[in-house]
């Protein structure tokens, strides 16, 4: 039998803009097994929910991760509104569906250029963020933030979006689509890429369903689940198709969010124009007094938010179960057995965000 | 920016933030602000690092990891504190597990403001770090 090492990967690496720690166990240049340990990020914000206001915490909750924290504010201002029986105007749900594809989109391009980086192929890294940039440019022309957006709030959104505005965004949208294309073909055909994606970092379809894998992880695996189909905000009202790819590699999980971005260009094809004209919030009066869970669908899978109210301004609790923390499973699985030089590459393919995953 | 003779590299780590301010640091290397034109890049090894980018507060676990982090970079070094997290704890400064800025565990020279900091923001505290970082090393050759 050959030795076995250990070799400490994160907390600070590379790759990794964020913390994570995994204790690789290598046999030979084989990982047998990977031990995490978390806790670098931890904050506790969900206790904070009993010291704020609930409509101040919607900015707490946007904070939970800078990357995805538009749909973070909404799924928290979602199961509020739930709990409190309230009906926002039909404009607010429109423009919130605009801005949580909006922030897909921008969260997916951020991933491949990472990826691109974590297999020393920089130059896609610098191109798809410089075509990030435009996505950006939008949303801060939307909603004033680039990253956090501050948009949502309990009733409705905080501004609304002048529609000379609204009609000059397909425009900006079609131009960043086509430059795009040459960027997502290098993906699709390069040799090189797909030396180091296919095959590697393979999940089953069964494993995937039984460790509870979300979003493009399940989805890579060949399990058809997005909870955009649940039809919350303004999405029971556009088409969506789960995009499913079958082989469960690192490949078949990148070419699942590569999809998904063009998927959402049409997406916001169909929500732009059919955006109704009406007010965008509605006053809020009393306390939430029940509890709710909210599920919606994230860039990286499925997120739930629960909320308990007693009738107080402050919550009793919040809870919130973050995509990333339910593919640390399916992670551990699919390297055991892979090479020591794929982990970064396998590591980055769940989109780890460990702000989410720690709180 | 002539001052220089050398080209600062930079290394960031993530104290315990929202990842905002960590794609915005990112953002400053990439194409639209593009700071690897004055020869600033981002290295994963603290050995090779002249400035330090902080962001987030600090806690418990990560405090060992930004002090080791500091103390294996060379001297003269200089760090900089990016966002409010860095700067004070921001909204979670109540939170339970937070110990303060970054200044609680390693000396800091520079702070960037904002929530999440934006790239000029940070480019201009990456600026202001290359003046304290060239006095530092006229007084580190005029020790004895």
């Amino acid at each position: 039998m050959a030795n076995r090492t250990v070799i400490p990967f994160g907390p600070q690496h590379p790759v990794l803009p964020e913390p994570i720690h995994l204790d690789l166990v290598i046999e030979d240049e084989h990982v047998v097994e990977a031990i995490p340990s978390f806790g670098f990020i931890h904050r506790g914000l969900e206790k904070l929910a009993e010291k704020r206001d609930f409509t101040e915490f919607t900015f707490v909750a946007e904070r939970i991760c800078g990357i995805c924290s538009y749909i973070h504010g909404m799924g928290y201002c979602q199961a509020i509104e739930s709990v409190m029986g309230l009906e926002i105007p039909e404009r607010a749900k429109w423009l919130r569906t605009m801005w949580a594809e909006l922030s897909r989109m921008h969260s997916h391009m951020m991933w491949l250029g990472l990826l691109g980086d974590a297999f020393g192929f920089e130059n896609l890294f610098m191109a798809f963020w410089r075509v990030r940039e435009g996505l950006l440019d939008i949303i801060e022309e939307t909603s004033g933030g680039r990253v956090i957006f501050g948009a949502a709030k309990v009733g409705g959104i905080r501004r609304d979006v002048p529609d000379d505005l609204l009609a000059r965004i397909p425009a900006q949208l079609a131009k960043i689509e086509a430059e795009m294309r040459p960027i997502t073909d290098v993906f699709r055909d390069d040799f090189s890429v797909r030396q180091r994606l296919c095959g590697v970092g393979v999940l089953s379809q069964k494993d995937a369903y039984d460790l509870g894998a979300v979003g493009p992880v399940l989805r890579g695996s060949g399990v058809a689940v997005d909870t955009r189909l649940e039809g919350y905000a303004a999405y029971d009202r556009v088409q969506v198709e789960p995009i499913v790819e079958s082989d469960g590699d690192c490949w078949a999980r990148a070419m699942v969010r590569i999809r998904e971005v063009y998927q959402s260009f049409e997406i916001l094809k169909q929500v732009l124009p059919n955006v109704p004209a009406g007010p965008v919030d509605m006053k809020v009066t009393g306390a939430p007094n029940g509890e709710f869970f909210a599920r919606l669908e994230q860039p990286r899978g499925e997120v739930i938010y629960y909320v308990k109210g007693s009738g107080k301004k402050q919550l009793d609790r919040f809870r919130v179960r973050t995509p990333t923390f339910a593919n640390i499973p399916p992670l551990l699985k699919m390297l055991q057995g892979c090479q020591l030089a794929d982990v970064p590459v396998i590591v980055l393919t769940i989109d780890p965000c460990i702000s989410c995953a720690e709180r | 920016m002539k001052l220089f003779q050398k080209s600062p590299w930079i290394i960031h780590y993530d104290g315990a933030s929202c990842n905002g301010c960590d794609i915005e640091v990112l953002a400053c290397l990439t194409p639209r602000y593009d700071v690897e034109r004055f020869g600033i890049i981002n290295t994963g090894n603290p050995k090779h690092a002249d400035i330090l980018l902080i962001t987030g507060y600090i806690n418990e676990q990560s405090q060992p990891v930004v002090r080791t982090i500091y103390e294996q970079m060379p001297e003269p070094k200089v760090v900089v504190a990016i966002g409010i997290c860095a700067t004070s704890g921001g909204i979670f400064r109540e939170c339970y597990n937070t110990k303060g800025g970054v200044d609680s565990t390693i000396p800091v020279d520079v702070y960037v403001p904002g929530c999440a900091a934006r790239p000029e923001s940070i480019i201009d505290g990456v600026v202001q770090a290359l003046a304290i970082l060239e006095r530092k090393k006229k007084e580190m050759a005029a020790r004895p």
